[in-house]
């Protein structure tokens, strides 16, 4: 069933489309960067968990997805949330745990939700959303809506024994959900190396029928195709696929994360070699579907969105002492 | 004696076992070659060998089932989870494998495992990393529960769940990691440095599971509380002028009764604090056991001072923690009763 995939020709693209991936890629590193400065600052409080280095993962999914389509992931989720459409002001807000956050400071980095924008969060339990993310397709199936649902979690989730109760549930009933393993290499400070017996992360689905592939996840358009086949097939009323995308984060696990188990080469080889956004802007370059002027108004235009997001956050009141009480449960009428 | 603070402490618990006896594993996520999120492990792994002190996959149910098996067949496994908000995949396993072996084969297998996780809240981890479960735990019967509050305890009260036939929950307050924390967390960060029970003795010793301990002697009022709640108590009474008798409990299950019992009758007030929410939680079960003890000793109702029950908020944490002002109207109210 799980199969590497032949290589084969250049995926297809135009100057509108790869522009828009290059813009999302770029909020999404900028924003990051931000929320790394303020948390430095001590701005941001607790956990705070980077997407930098993955951004083409979250984006090339996003791009394959039609709306109605849901997305569900564990805690490196402000990017999925920027990929959604979401508020860079509400995310930054609720990193910085002000009124205006997106869970008004209830949840913090690890916790928000949309359900205008089908994001169904953000969830701090590793693997814990991968279940969730099953149930939400079972409900598009159930309710016949032509939805799909992403689930995205970590090769250190796909160590989960309720990962693989789901993987058989989702086959057995044919689910419209996609599973997408962002193997970045590591699970906090554990390699995949030194915690699966299986490294290939794409085949975990094979004892359940489950077709997998692996994706170059630092190349937005490759994430994109594969994740346009996956979409389908699980539209199509085939079920489930899983796509383990090879990627890799710059930043620590955490910000707390003195990043022993792995050498400082590691990084800035990878980073030198294989940046997802700087592929895509040499594409860009080299096509001529855009110019160092127009590439450096760009980056200048997203910083400012993401100073605006910053301010934003910080300007946001504390959440009133009552909010502490609300939303536990429905308020008891009468 | 060297000064030791917490997490050096439980590191030196499990390092003093793993030189004295074989049979005894440290494991868990991130535990060997990273030391442990909080540094609890770190250095094991060099010392004792990759086959005593080993990294998991992220799996909390296979660590403490796995664990489970190693005990009941000669092991004494010493299984770290990350968080205890991590502790429910576990769940089944904890509830109805290691606390039930025993009984289910007529005393033929036991479970001598010990399983450490940090609990409690202050420092913003918001619903997934703030937790205090500890009443889910003591709710099961053939398992037993403890949570020290300072290095001394730690280590003792660790060395003595390693060396117990049956399964110990080790609940370590992350709050008090480095240092006693009264519940403002806007004053400096006390060490444990220059404490009295941050003086940890070389070696072996032992704090009996089931002993509480009197973290200060007084009349007025008996305060039952455990893990980071013993400071906040302590840094309260003496700021009220309150003559407080204040118990850590340090083992919950099994519980000192007699300790209490004694104090109640003493004192004639009780008053109960933790961090987990208030409803069905182990102050209720204090509560219910102290009225049944000391009921016409008793000057005024028993008061619980606990975290509220709502998920723990990431901004809103110090909101939730029940700190100094909840305590202190807690107390005042019991004394003026």
């Amino acid at each position: 069933m799980a199969k590497k995939p032949s290589k084969k020709s250049e995926p297809k693209t135009d100057k509108d489309e790869l522009l828009s991936y290059y813009r999302e890629m770029l909020l999404i590193r900028r924003f990051e960067e931000k929320a790394g400065q303020l948390y430095g600052m001590g701005q941001i409080a607790g956990f705070c968990h980077l997407y930098i280095g993955q951004e083409a993962v979250v984006t090339g999914c996003r791009a394959a997805m039609k709306d109605g389509d849901q997305m569900i992931t564990g805690y490196r989720d402000h990017a999925h949330m920027l990929a959604c459409g979401m508020e860079s002001r509400g995310i930054m807000a609720e990193l910085t745990g002000r009124s205006g956050g997106l869970s008004r400071g209830k949840g913090g980095s690890m916790h928000m939700f949309s359900t205008e924008k089908h994001f169904y969060g953000g969830h701090g339990i590793v693997g814990a959303q991968v279940p969730l993310g099953a149930g939400l397709g079972f409900a598009n199936k159930y309710l016949g809506n032509g939805s799909v649902s992403l689930a995205f979690f970590g090769d250190g989730a796909s160590n989960q024994g309720q990962v693989y109760e789901t993987f058989n549930m989702a086959k057995l009933w044919d689910l419209p959900v996609v599973f997408i393993i962002e193997n970045n290499q590591y699970a906090m400070g554990t390699s995949v190396e030194r915690s699966s017996a299986e490294t290939e992360l794409y085949k975990r689905g094979s004892s359940f029928e489950i077709e997998g592939i692996q994706v170059d996840g630092m190349n937005v358009l490759e994430v994109r195709d594969a994740a346009a086949k996956a979409i389908k097939h699980a539209r199509d009323g085939k079920g489930p696929m899983i796509l383990e995308m090879k990627t890799y984060r710059y930043r620590g696990h955490s910000m707390s994360d003195p990043a022993k188990y792995r050498s400082r080469d590691e990084v800035t080889k990878t980073r030198s070699e294989r940046d997802p956004i700087d592929a895509v802007r040499h594409q860009l370059l080299d096509k001529g579907w855009a110019d160092e002027a127009d590439l450096k108004a760009l980056d200048k235009e997203i910083k400012e969105i993401v100073k605006d997001a910053a301010d934003f956050s910080l300007e946001s009141p504390e959440p009133d002492p009552s909010e502490l009480w609300t939303d536990v449960l429905l308020p008891v009428e009468g | 004696m060297p000064e030791m603070n917490m997490i050096e402490a439980i590191r030196d618990a499990m390092d003093v076992k793993m030189s004295q006896d074989p049979d005894v594993l440290v494991f868990g996520e991130d535990v060997g070659y990273f030391g442990g999120v909080f540094r609890a492990t770190a250095g094991l792994q060099e010392k004792h060998g990759l086959h005593r002190c080993f990294d998991t996959p992220i799996s909390e149910g296979g660590i403490v089932g796995i664990a489970i098996g190693m005990a009941a067949n000669g092991l004494r496994p010493v299984a770290e989870i990350q968080f205890a908000d991590y502790i429910y995949p576990a769940y089944d396993q904890i509830a109805s494998e290691a606390a039930r072996l025993r009984y289910r084969s007529n005393g033929d297998f036991t479970a001598p495992l010990t399983i450490r996780t940090p609990v409690g809240g202050g420092i913003y981890g918001g619903t997934t990393h703030s937790q205090s479960p500890e009443a889910l735990f003591t709710h099961i019967a053939g398992l037993k529960t403890v949570i020290p509050s300072n290095p001394y305890d730690a280590k003792g009260l660790l060395i003595a769940a390693i060396e117990d036939n049956d399964p110990v929950l080790f609940l370590e307050p992350k709050r008090l990691y480095n240092g006693p924390f009264d519940g403002d967390p806007h004053a400096p960060a006390k060490a444990w440095r220059g404490h009295k029970l941050g003086d940890v003795p070389a070696g072996h010793y032992r704090v009996e599971i089931g002993e509480a301990r009197k973290l200060q002697k007084g009349v007025d009022v008996t305060v039952l509380a455990y893990g980071t709640m013993v400071w906040v108590a302590q840094k309260v009474a003496q700021d009220l002028g309150i003559d407080a008798d204040i118990i850590d409990l340090r083992s919950l299950l099994p519980l000192d009764i007699e300790m209490i019992e004694k104090s109640v009758n003493k004192t004639g007030r009780c008053v109960i604090l933790h961090e987990a929410t208030r409803t069905s939680g182990f102050g209720a079960e204090l509560a219910a056991q102290v009225q049944e003890r000391c009921f016409y000793a008793l000057e005024a109702p028993i008061l619980r001072v606990t975290g509220w029950d709502t998920p723990y908020p990431h901004a809103q944490e110090w909101a939730y923690f029940p700190g100094p002002k909840r305590v202190g109207n807690a107390l005042r109210t019991v004394m003026e009763a």
